[in-house]
């Protein structure tokens, strides 16, 4: 008969422990499980993107109910364990009332309950931990939450929608998250930290410093220093914050994340060994041979961890040694290193952020600037310690070097910038089989070999199914396609990915980084050294939109990688035939010019002329061959009706004739559409500018609206639309000339240009990266890019040219051709 | 079986890189592409959904994709991405640098998707 395994815990280790041990020998145990949350199991990490509302709940499973069955796994949800009869040889639980939440320390009525018990082998103990709740007067109110499962993501959210002030005690890196995640539930949001710096445990105090600015900018308000007295509640609910300094701040809700505290007390009845954590040896075995445990409940050589990378290390060893695969296999400790996962701001700390020891050699950069510092703390030739902040570009094969404890490159500038070259500091092809490629889900470079040799996984969306490589923050993707491309040559194609384009295996930022490092400036050239080995339509004209933006001046313009409207700067009709759309300025025009326009449309025949939503004039039905000279005949640059780009200005005629009129819409239109034009980006981009808040040039719903106000100033709406989807723009700011105007518009222009999706209006990308962050960015600097951002889109202007100049010298044969006839007669028939 | 006439569309260079050009023989368009990768197609040019021109479309992964509704074509095969949509194919090949394509008049049934 087979030994009978029972695993308390269905969290991230448990469920874990149990796929690895099936992974290594399915037949080894008859296994049960019990798990309180009354689910399968989730990825915990995640929860930060629920509450954030990137990803919804059921998007964050990683083991439904159904696995537990096809695996045949008893697995009892929502029953939580409360003692192991050691003697007996059986654990106890007790199932949990709905609405209980999972990890209090009591139950709320064990007396007369039935007990489900389980005879036992062996047990894996894997109840993880608790939030830590400080001791504070009022933290059982209403309105007071903590953040660890999916159900407390529901009920803060909940809450929330009928609150306008959050507070989130505690400063760490998942304070940070929370706090993030709730301002995206339109709630103005405080950070309350007991230290002198947030993230105290990570950062030094100058990093502290920078992180604090940036998440200042962000519109969260971030209070260190501050000890809280009490919680003060009225008519039932949360009302208010009293600080022992006498200070208050006024909050409708608080989530309460000041650490976490290991769950032991299943071991603790049990009589196991319990100190802070249940107390392991470096086989994972507690005080009783038979009692295993792993993950955050566990204290091994005196450290207690709360980062999944240790725990999957953990877990690695005990499968190795239970399924005999390894039975001398030891866990030693691990090293840890965490990213912040707050959209906005780049993050990365590992091992030490100080050091006393002047044996060691300390590298510090600094770029104010643009918000970035980067430290790395240098002992015996390897990384002791490292922090990134304000660019993260290294931090994948740093950590790796710092986990690896790899001896690092003489040249220690290579470490902070990379290799200067262009070579890569880090291949994962070069790495041996047992590195870790992906932290946040623990798998081996020798598990995606096996995937990809023995399940034959030809794409980075295939390892992740078989392997869940790649599905947690997602930055090692492209060391999976790395390691792919060293296998089998060619990495496969996967659509419906989260990639900027389906034909290359990476998300923008990774792309951007890619291209840059290896000067990539043709369609062909990243699909040759990035792609999926195949040439994909869809891919070729996000790349190609993507290269203009990076590179302005020496984007190599391959033109079939642009649809036929770009080929031709002109868009294609029903029958074949195209539109002209002259460029008018601000929707003004003269006689001379309407009359060039005029008699254009008769002499080309134009089917229908006819005045357009954006204030030009469209003469429709033209035919390809005649583009070239109907352009020279109108005397006018193109309107880019047709581009992803920057098309056009409305304006209304504000102080010049209106008896409303507070501002010069019509100047300050002609200058913003003349200095905008045709500048490429990742989806359409339409202004308007109106003299007063009547908004006659309907600017509130444009993705940059400018509205003239009382005292001859401007305000700036992004994001607004007026299409298929109907948005009033966010307001950005208030400006007094028209030199900020284009100032302000240029920034947000140049920064949804690099960090939009493809084909993603700014309606789309200013609700998903929220008014308060972009604010923060745009206005206050808080990053440190603004002059960078400014450089770049002055480079992209001075590289405009009118694309109808073409006209007068085609850039490749036939490009304004009909079908060309073909005689046939004198070929005919030598081949039949 | 119908006749097949060889029919010299002259030097590759006449379609740039990457893109299709339409040619008109005996009043039928044919659309012929010049792939990347070196290959030469030629499939029938008026998309059967509602008659797009091809050689305007996007070249890639052997297919060539429909300038106005998005519909997709595979070069060798002519079969379409929506069924039972497909393209007659004619038979290309590059010769010192010139195209020849092995025409076969419209009424022939050499549709074979
Ligand atoms: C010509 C024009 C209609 C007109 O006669 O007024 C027009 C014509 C087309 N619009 Fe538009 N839109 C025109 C003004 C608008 C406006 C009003 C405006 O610009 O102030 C809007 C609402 C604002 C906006 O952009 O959201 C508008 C929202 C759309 C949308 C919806 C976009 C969205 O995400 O909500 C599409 C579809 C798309 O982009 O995917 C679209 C797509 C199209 C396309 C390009 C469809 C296509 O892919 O072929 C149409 C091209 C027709 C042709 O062959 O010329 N058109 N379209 C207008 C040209 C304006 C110009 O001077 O550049
Ligand atoms: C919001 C958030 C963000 C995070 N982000 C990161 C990150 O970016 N990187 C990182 O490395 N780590 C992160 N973590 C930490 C990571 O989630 C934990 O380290 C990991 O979940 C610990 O796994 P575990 O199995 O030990 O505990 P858990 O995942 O908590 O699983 C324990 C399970 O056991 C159950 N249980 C407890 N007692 C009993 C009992 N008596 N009977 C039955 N079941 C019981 C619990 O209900 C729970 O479901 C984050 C955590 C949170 C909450
Ligand atoms: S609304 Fe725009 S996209 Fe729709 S038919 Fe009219 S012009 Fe075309
Ligand atoms: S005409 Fe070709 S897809 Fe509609």
């Amino acid at each position: 008969m087979k030994k009978r395994l029972v695993v308390i815990g269905n969290g991230m280790a448990g469920a874990r422990m149990v796929e690895e041990i099936l992974k290594r020998d399915c037949g080894a145990y008859e296994i049960v499980m019990f798990g309180a949350e009354p689910y399968g199991n989730y990825n915990r990490i995640l929860l930060s993107n629920v509450l954030n509302q990137t990803q919804a709940p059921d998007a964050i499973f990683l083991n439904t109910l159904d696995w537990y069955v096809e695996n045949n796994i008893t697995l009892h949800t929502g029953v939580k364990v409360t003692h192991i009869d050691r003697n007996e040889k059986k654990v106890y639980g007790l199932k949990l009332a709905e609405g209980d939440v999972p990890y209090t320390t009591g139950i709320s009525d064990a007396s007369g309950a039935d007990f489900i018990s389980v005879s036992y082998d062996e047990v894996i103990i894997a109840t993880g931990a608790r939030p830590f709740v400080p001791r504070i007067r009022g933290s059982d109110f209403p309105g007071v939450f903590l953040f660890r499962t999916i159900d407390d993501c529901d009920l803060i959210a909940d809450y929330a929608k009928n609150c306008r002030k959050a507070s989130v005690i505690g400063g760490g890196l998942l304070g940070l998250e929370a706090a993030r995640g709730l301002m995206t539930h339109d709630l103005e949001v405080s950070v309350i930290e007991a230290a002198d710096q947030l993230m105290p445990s990570q950062l030094d105090t100058e990093a502290a410093k920078i992180l604090e600015r940036a998440m200042g900018a962000m519109g969260l308000r971030v209070l260190t220093k501050t000890l809280i007295s009490q919680i003060v509640q009225k008519n039932g609910k949360v009302a208010r914050m009293v600080f022992r300094d006498g200070g208050v701040l006024e909050t409708d809700l608080v989530v309460i994340s000041a650490g976490i505290v290991p769950i032991t007390e299943v071991a603790q009845k049990s009589g196991l060994k319990v100190n802070r954590g249940i107390l392991c040896d470096d086989r994972m075995r507690t005080s009783d041979p038979d009692i295993y445990a792993v993950g955050e409940c566990v204290e091994h050589r005196g450290v207690t961890y709360g980062l999944v990378d240790p725990i999957w290390q953990q877990v690695n060893v005990l499968a190795d040694i239970l399924t005999g695969v390894n039975p001398d296999a030891v866990y030693l400790g691990s090293k840890t290193g965490t990213k912040l996962k707050v959209m906005g701001v780049d993050l990365t700390s590992m091992g030490e952020k100080e050091t006393e020891e002047t044996d060691d050699e300390i590298l510090v950069y600094r770029d104010p600037n643009r918000g970035v510092y980067k430290k790395l703390i240098v002992r015996d030739d390897k990384i002791h310690g490292a922090i990134l902040l304000g660019d993260t570009e290294l931090s994948d094969p740093l950590m790796r070097l710092f986990m690896n404890e790899k001896p690092l490159p003489e040249n220690r500038g290579e470490i902070l910038f990379g290799a200067v070259d262009g070579t890569r500091l880090f291949d994962a092809a070069d790495l041996p089989d047992t590195a870790q490629i992906c932290n946040c889900n623990g798998i081996c470079k020798g598990d995606i070999l096996t995937a990809i040799e023995e399940k034959k996984c030809s794409s980075v969306a295939a390892i992740g199914t078989e392997t869940k490589a790649g599905q947690g923050c997602g930055s090692c993707r492209g060391s999976i396609a790395q390691i792919i491309s060293s296998v089998v040559g060619e990495v496969g194609y996967d659509a419906g990915e989260h990639y900027y384009v389906p034909g290359v295996p990476l998300e923008k930022s990774q792309l951007v980084r890619e291209i840059r490092s290896q000067g990539l400036k043709s369609v062909s050239g990243v699909l040759e050294k990035l792609g999926e080995g195949k040439e994909d339509p869809t891919t070729k004209t996000g790349l190609a939109s993507l290269l203009k933006t990076l590179w302005p001046k020496v984007y190599e313009d391959e033109r079939d990688a642009r649809f036929i409207n770009d080929r031709v700067h002109a868009n294609i009709q029903k029958d074949g035939t195209f539109s002209v759309v002259p460029r008018i300025v601000a929707g003004v025009t003269t006689p001379e010019e309407l009359l060039r326009i005029a008699e254009a449309a008769v002499k080309y025949k134009a089917k229908m002329v006819k005045f357009t939503g954006g204030q030009r004039i469209d003469l429709l039905g033209i035919k390809k061959e005649d583009l070239p000279d109907i352009w020279k005949d109108i005397g006018l640059p193109s309107g880019h009706a047709y581009t992803k780009a920057f098309r056009t200005v409305k304006s209304c005629v504000g102080t010049d004739f209106c008896r409303f009129g507070l501002g010069d819409a019509i100047s300050l239109a002609k200058q913003v559409e003349l200095r905008f034009q045709g500048v490429e980006a990742p989806h359409k981009v339409k202004m308007a500018v109106t003299g007063c808040p009547r908004n006659c040039a309907e600017a509130y719903v444009k993705d940059v609206g400018v509205v003239a106000i009382e005292g001859g100033r401007w305000e700036i709406y992004i994001g607004g639309a007026a299409g298929s989807t109907i948005r009033k723009g966010d307001l950005l700011c208030t400006v007094e000339s028209h030199e900020e105007v284009l100032k302000y518009t240029g920034r947000f222009l140049e920064y949804y240009r690099q960090h939009a999706k493809y084909l993603e209006r700014t309606y789309g990308f200013v609700e998903r990266m929220g008014i308060d962050l972009l604010k923060g960015i745009l206005i206050e600097d808080s990053l440190g890019i603004c002059a960078g951002l400014e450089e770049k889109m002055q480079e992209a202007v001075d590289a405009y040219k009118d694309p109808w100049q073409e006209a007068e010298d085609p850039v490749y044969p036939f490009q304004f051709e009909g079908p060309q006839l073909i005689e046939v007669l004198q070929e005919a028939e030598n081949n039949g | 079986m119908n006749k097949i006439i060889r029919i010299n569309l002259g030097p590759v260079e006449g379609i740039p890189m990457g893109q299709g050009h339409c040619f008109r023989i005996e009043g039928e368009d044919i659309a012929v592409f010049r792939g990347r990768d070196g290959s030469i197609s030629a499939i029938e040019n008026t998309c059967p959904h509602l008659k797009g021109p091809l050689a305007e479309g996007i070249i890639g992964d052997g297919k060539v994709v429909c300038p106005l509704h998005g519909h997709r074509f595979d070069l060798k095969t002519g079969k379409g991405s929506e069924t039972p949509e497909c393209v007659r194919t004619f038979e290309a090949s590059l010769e010192n640098g010139t195209i020849f394509i092995a025409y076969t008049p419209e009424s022939a049934e050499n549709v074979h998707c």
